[in-house]
Order: C-alpha cells, then structure tokens, then sequence
C-alpha cells in the first residue's frame, strides 16, 4: 500500500514522500516502516504506541489513532505533522 | 568544563558550533546542525571525542543524535530514551485508560566520570532518568528511579510551564556509587548506591507553593552544580533562592539571603569555577509578580561570590546599561578551565556573552541566533 509521508521524516527515506508500506493494521504498517526506516516509528509514535499529539495519521479520508485498526492492502495512507507555531 | 575553545550552543532551531582562536576574542559559528530541531542539550565528553545531542521538533518525538569523532559525522541513537511498558499492557493503550509516561524530550545529558568511558546520563520530560553504556547509542532505564515505588509522590507536584524536567545529573568524581540530579518540580535527590535508591535532599529550601510547611520532597531546584575539587560542596539555583550545602551536611543554607535586595537570589543557572568550590556566578532574573525571568530593571549582570555565596559581586562591564531583557536558561551559561576562567551565557534573544577574565568584563560574540536553550564548552 502507498503510505505518504511529511517532510519532517524526509531524512529517515531519504526525501521520498511516498513509500510503500505492509501490515495488516496500522501498528504493522508503522513496524514495517521502521524495519525500512530505522527509528521513524519513535518520532511518530511514543513508547505506549500513542500517536504523538502533533502527528496525525490519516487511512484513506479518515484519521486514526487506535493503531490496531485493520489495514487492506487498497488503502491509502497519509501520515502528518500538524502545523505548529513559532 | 574543558580548556577547548568550542561552545556547543543548542537553540530552540538547531544547534550551532562556536569555534574561538587561542586568545577566545575571536569566534566563528558554524552552519546550523539539525536546523529547526528543539535542540535541549549539546554535551561532549571531555575524555573522548563522543558528543550526544538531544533534540525533538515540535512535530516529532524526542530522539538522540551521536557522534563518535567530535562533531564530523552524526547518527541517530537506535533506541533513544523511552520509559518502560506497564506490564499488563497489551501494547495498545485504550483511549480512555491511565496514560503511562512517556519521554516527550531528551532535556540533559551527562558523560560519565572518568575511567567510564562510554557511560552517559540523561534526564527527560516528564522526570525520568537513563542510562547508556554504550555511548548513547542505546539508553535503557534506571529503574532505581523511574520505576521507584515513591516515583508518583516525588513527581505529583507537576511540572514547569515547558513539563516536568530530570535535570543537573550530577556524578560525584570521587563516590563513583554517589550521584544527584534536581527535578523541576519535585526536588534534588541523592543515591548512595549507583542509582539503585534516591532519597530526596532538599533540607533547609524555601517552598513558597506548597500548602505543606518544610516537605521533604516537592520544591523546584533550577539548577544544581557540584564542584569537581571539592565534590561535598554544591550550590543550586532554586526558584526560591541561591543555596548552598556542603556533605555530609543535610541542610541548604540560603546564600542568596546575601544578595542585593534589589536584584533578589531568583534566576536559573548556576555555574562553580573549575578549581575553586567557593567560587560561583549566577545570572539573575527578575522573579516579582508574574515572574518575567528577565533582568531585573533591565539592566543585565552576571554576579559572582568568592567566597561561597557570603558576599556577591556584580559583574557587568561590556552589558548594555538599560533597557535590555535577558532571559538565560538554566542549562545555557558554563565556564571553561582556563586559568582566567571564560565564562559564557546564551540569551532567549539569541546572543552569546563571553568573559575571558573570571566575568570582570563581558563581550556579545554572537547574535542572531535562535532562543538559546543550551551552552556547554566542550
């Protein structure tokens, strides 16, 4: 599945801003990604496996943050850093 | 502290390399590093030529960037600071439940003592403290604290406006089974055992926010500093006061009694020359009312004790006489080893002060950086 990622994690794929991910929910897309990418999952998602508050992570049209929600294969994921200030 | 002519500057955008000739007049600041990173602290080892930088974005987690030869080439830790899973967890928290702690950013970090080499420290927000012994490139959990069964009731008091903060840890050069470090807010703790138990050290400091009279835990050290000459005596920089103690006494004396009414004992760093433990300087800030943390009246000043903390001196030849509102983090002043000690503080309006002369006179040798959260000479 085609998972786009935001600018703030280019350095993990080597300024790709789309990659291709696998699982079968979103905490096995996001392990997937960190095998690929080491150490992206942490700067999205903290040692509890919580979204962190700035991040967002959207399947197809919908935001999710339980990351056991079931992931298929057509699915389009978006990944994003909320804008913040200063 | 270290004779080198570099200072490592973490600002709340990115890191910057000041690099001084031999006189120190001179310096030179490198391209940003990790540009747009909250970069909390830069530290080097001053056995090796490791140097671990903590950072985070306002988007992303804390992490952990290392470099083993001095500054040419970074990694990133493989696996940064993060506290332990609870062990019922199924590792998927439900939405609604008890949210168990976890590190929102990397804040201090210490190298180990000498004849450690790659130990290092690091204290988070919220409170927790870790530990690699690999120079940083995997940090695991001092137990003895973050999974402490007081853990909840030193930590209840909250934290700061920017989170609860692990700071100042502190390995005597001496004990190597004796440590401390200071929690914003919470308290200074001490171990006797290498970590494995704390118990807090906060005897003799004034808590102005707490309905407890004299609590043993609770109060809120700024900045806690320990000499390497005389590794008994410490001093740190309260939110309630300039104190000193000296082990194995297990009472603050409130030095900063002894300061100027006018300028008052409230700030946050607090720095002790290389080889004398009487000698201190600390920068303070008006802490009236709603507390602006900025130069008192406006007019900026280093002060310094001697003859620890009974008489204060201020030092501010070469800072603007008026209307300048300087605010120095708690992390963001530190000295070198030098024999006319340089001592050097970075401001949240982006300048970097420098005194090549024990603080008798003061030059900007930088501006225009981001707010400055971090100085170390390294």
């Amino acid at each position: 599945m085609q998972v786009k990622i935001p600018s703030p994690l280019f350095s993990y794929t080597k300024n790709a801003n789309v990659v291709e991910g696998q699982g079968r929910t979103l905490l096995e897309v996001l392990d997937h990604l960190n095998s690929q990418f080491p150490g992206i999952k942490f700067r999205m998602v903290d040692e509890h496996n919580q979204i962190r508050p700035h991040m967002k992570v959207f399947v197809n049209t919908n935001e999710i943050r339980d990351l056991g929600t079931q992931i298929n294969e057509l699915d389009k994921i978006m990944i994003v850093a909320a804008l913040s200030g200063g | 502290m270290s004779k080198s002519n570099q200072i490592l500057v973490g600002t709340r955008k990115g890191a910057f390399l000041l690099s001084g000739d031999e006189s120190r007049k001179n310096w030179k600041v490198s391209e940003p590093l990790y540009l747009g990173h909250i970069i909390h602290h830069w530290v080097k080892d001053p056995k090796s030529d490791t140097m671990i930088i903590g950072a985070k974005t306002g988007h992303l987690g804390p992490t952990v960037f290392r470099s083993t030869d001095n500054g040419k080439t970074w990694k990133e830790s493989s696996k940064p600071p993060a506290f332990k899973q609870p062990e019922s967890s199924d590792n998927l928290q439900a939405p609604d439940g008890p949210k168990p702690k976890s590190v929102d950013s990397v804040f201090w970090l210490t190298p180990g003592r000498i004849g450690q080499e790659g130990l290092w420290y690091a204290g988070t927000t919220p409170a927790g403290l870790f530990v690699s012994d690999d120079d940083g490139d995997t940090w695991q959990s001092v137990d003895g604290f973050n999974e402490n069964p007081m853990y909840a009731a030193w930590t209840e008091g909250g934290g700061t406006p920017g989170g609860q903060i692990l700071h100042s840890i502190l390995l005597d050069p001496k004990d190597h089974n004796k440590m401390y470090f200071g929690i914003s807010i919470g308290g200074i703790f001490e171990s006797l055992d290498n970590g494995a138990k704390w118990t807090p050290l906060n005897k003799g400091v004034e808590i102005v926010f707490s309905p407890v009279e004299d609590p043993e835990w609770g109060h809120d050290p700024h900045c806690v500093a320990q000499s390497q000459i005389n590794p008994n005596i410490l001093y740190h920089q309260n939110h309630c006061g300039i104190y000193r103690i000296e082990r194995p006494g297990d009472t603050w004396t409130r030095i900063g009694d002894n300061m100027p009414k006018e300028i008052g004992d409230i700030g946050f760093p607090i720095v002790i020359h290389p080889r004398d433990p009487n000698c201190i300087w600390v920068f303070p800030m008006d802490g009236t009312e709603v507390w602006p943390r900025t130069s008192p009246g406006g007019k900026p000043a280093v002060y310094n004790s001697v003859d620890g903390g009974k008489s204060w001196n201020r030092q501010d030849k070469g800072m603007p006489e008026s209307n300048a509102y300087f605010t120095v983090k708690r992390q963001a002043m530190d000295c070198d080893s030098h024999e006319d000690v340089g001592i050097y503080f970075g401001t949240s309006q982006g300048e970097v002060w420098a005194s090549i002369d024990n603080g008798s006179t003061w030059n900007c040798i930088v501006k225009h950086l981001p707010e400055i959260y971090s100085i170390k000479v390294g």
